[in-house]
């Protein structure tokens, strides 16, 4: 038995795709800078701050790595309201992704920011830069060059993971395939179509990022 | 009023008192050359002047401000003391004129064109205008030091702490690092230096000052000391080195 | 009684993290087996092997697993195969893991210093002899301390098989949940269980690289 595949029943469905297309990236784009900011303060306090601040991060940060990300969300999407929290399913998409990506991002800028000699920071202070000067020019930016590739690659991970928002009927990527697979009863083609989406998402995300990396944090 | 004055400062590590009141006056103009074997407390002296190592007792002022005083601002005070380290200290992420900006920059909040102007004279002045683009991992160690120079001299300090600047360096590079600093001497920039480098002590010195085991244990003009040392600390550390 | 529904609750979710071990183990093992023939691929001297391998790779790592899965499962439709969502799990995931891997471990055996092959081919040995007694053994001491965190990633990956229909610990999370309508409870649970799992992993693959950067 040969089937043939059916590309041409998707297009009646473009408009649904474009919608979880630009969904699936604002969620990415808007969870990314909350990620990325919470890594910031994360690693910042894991390294500076006082020691039980450091510890409690350290817990957030195994925790998060060492669950998935699926009950990290049904966790947020189910859990929380039932302690009194009520969320949308895009708001529980959304902390959830923050809440993954700020843990992984903690570790990621941590592991950069802690390889600054002390007596570069002492060279700052020496310059009479505030606290926050040195920790901005001083550490995080030269640990943010360094780390750059790798938050990168998180990221996109992060923006891949994210196909399972669908399951609690966030209106992304994955739930217009669902979608469009219920109407026109083409599972396969649905679902190939999304994953190239997501190829394509990711090959893009890959690019912007490096591109912005050499324009933020220009290398040596 | 001198412009750097320390009076009877004492600084303990733990159970370990590396000074042990310490008092030194230091002139507008002042070349001062501090020796002394490792330990003696002349880095950790030398550190309290701005503020990097806090003292226990004693005060310290400079141009007027007491350093760890209550109503000191820190920040003001370090605006007029520059400090040059062993390890030069240099920002990774940053190329040389990067480096010798940044503070103008970020402290003085000095426009691009201005800091860039003031970087370029800087490097200029220690002999590196052509490096300003090259990142400290491709400069030389002596390189490297005298952008650190170049960069706490862009703060426009009134005196200028040196801790060491000579002991990373392979000896070939130790020449040009000096030359800048004795140029600085002759420009009559204030200058506090801990080193190991006796000749230069003796012949760029205004004032010799000697310590051991955490007290000023000698002082005075650099030759006299030198030709004719009062103490036999002095006469066995001046005779290992000269050796 | 809160006490008992909490015991029922955590044993039913004991019950179905065998499954979650399994299907992890069953992944790991085919994963690594086919992540090794990929490397191999990736390492001939065919191009468009070479090409095959990293288009691969590309595909598994820049598309979201969950869509490998779905896939799996109306493709097999496609060709009239019936697939459990266990096989659909299984082959998934091993899909998955070889990709990871055999990155992974290419990167382990790039990392062997070139001197080593020239070194290799001075004493006159071919190829696959050194590859066999040269960089191999060195690849594999680089190799382990990733590919033991990998594991983790493999032990977190099995939760999206929950989605087709395969019941293992998120599954039975689900279920449970919505049997006694207690989510922060019977979440917190789960997710203790997985961390339970995926700690000792990561842990090990710490302490390992540590070990080996101490060894130089």
């Amino acid at each position: 038995m040969i089937y043939k595949l059916q590309f041409a029943d998707l297009l009646p469905y473009w408009d649904v795709l474009a919608r979880g297309f630009v969904f699936t990236v604002a969620l990415t784009v808007v969870s990314t800078m909350a990620g990325v900011l919470v890594g910031t303060l994360g690693a910042c306090a894991r390294t500076f701050g006082p020691r039980w601040l450091a510890g409690l991060l350290g817990a957030y940060v195994e925790l998060i790595r060492n669950t998935p990300f699926l009950v990290q969300l049904f966790f947020v999407y189910f859990g929380l309201p039932a302690a009194g929290l009520k969320l949308t399913e895009t708001q529980a998409a959304f902390i959830a992704m923050t809440i993954n990506l700020g843990a992984y991002s903690t570790e990621i800028i941590r592991a950069g920011s802690e390889a600054t000699p002390k007596g570069v920071i002492e060279a700052g202070v020496s310059l009479a830069m505030t606290r926050l000067q040195v920790l901005r020019h001083v550490v995080l930016k030269p640990a943010f060059q360094k780390v750059w590739p790798a938050l990168a690659s998180q990221i996109i991970i992060v923006m891949l993971g994210s196909s399972v928002v669908s399951q609690i009927s966030a209106e992304d990527l994955t739930y217009a395939a669902n979608f469009i697979q219920s109407r026109n009863f083409r599972a396969f083609e649905s679902y190939f179509v999304v994953a190239l989406a997501y190829l394509l998402l990711a090959v893009l995300t890959r690019a912007i990022l490096r591109a912005l990396g050499s324009r933020l944090f220009p290398k040596a | 009023m001198p412009l750097v004055s320390i009076v009877d400062v004492r600084k303990s590590f733990g159970a370990n008192e590396v000074l042990k009141g310490v008092s030194l006056p230091v002139e507008k103009g002042d070349v001062v050359a501090i020796i002394g074997r490792s330990g003696s407390g002349k880095s950790t002296l030398l550190r309290c002047v701005n503020g990097l190592e806090t003292h226990d007792a004693g005060s310290i002022m400079v141009d007027g401000l007491e350093v760890g005083g209550a109503k000191t601002d820190m920040r003001a005070l370090r605006r007029h003391v520059g400090m040059v380290f062993q390890q030069f200290n240099l920002f990774p992420h940053l190329t040389a004129l990067g480096n010798v900006t940044l503070a103008p920059r970020v402290v003085e909040k000095m426009g691009e064109g201005r800091a860039r102007e003031l970087g370029l004279e800087m490097l200029a002045k220690v002999g590196l205008a052509e490096k300003r683009d090259a990142y400290p991992s491709q400069l030389s160690g002596g390189q490297q030091q005298r952008v650190a120079i170049a960069r706490a001299l862009a703060m426009r300090p009134k005196a200028l702490l040196c801790d060491e600047i000579t002991s990373a360096l392979d000896p070939e590079l130790v020449n040009e690092v000096l030359r800048v600093v004795e140029k600085l001497a002759g420009e009559d920039m204030t200058l506090i230096l801990v080193t190991h480098e006796m000749r230069f002590a003796r012949d760029v010195g205004t004032k010799l000052v000697f310590m051991h085991q955490g007290r000023v244990h000698e002082q005075g003009a650099p030759k006299a000391l030198f030709a004719a040392p009062q103490t036999a600390e002095l006469q066995q550390f001046i005779g290992a080195s000269f050796k | 009684m809160a006490d008992f529904s909490l015991w029922v609750i955590t044993s039913n979710l004991l019950l179905a993290t065998r499954w979650t071990i399994a299907l992890s183990l069953v992944a790991f093992v085919s994963g690594g087996a086919v992540g090794l023939l990929l490397l191999l691929a990736r390492m001939s001297a065919s191009g468009a092997l070479r090409r095959f391998v990293s288009l691969y790779v590309e595909f598994f790592q820049g598309t979201p697993l969950l869509m490998q899965l779905f896939m799996l499962c109306f493709g097999a439709a496609l060709f009239g195969v019936e697939i459990s969502p266990w096989m659909a799990a299984s082959l998934a995931l091993t899909f998955w893991t070889s990709a990871f891997l055999t990155e992974i471990w290419r990167g382990c055996v790039e990392s062997v210093p070139k001197g080593q092959w020239e070194a290799g081919s001075s004493v006159a040995l071919t190829y696959v002899e050194q590859m066999r007694y040269v960089i191999l053994p060195q690849a594999l001491r680089i190799a382990v301390p990733p590919t033991v965190g990998f594991s983790v990633q493999v032990i977190k990956g099995t939760a999206l098989a929950s989605i087709i229909g395969f019941v293992e610990l998120s599954r039975a999370g689900a279920m449970i949940n919505n049997a006694t309508f207690r989510p922060f409870l019977v979440y917190s649970i789960t997710g203790l269980i997985y961390f339970a799992l995926c700690y000792p992993l990561s842990l090990l693959a710490k302490s390992l690289e540590r070990r080996l950067n101490a060894a130089g």
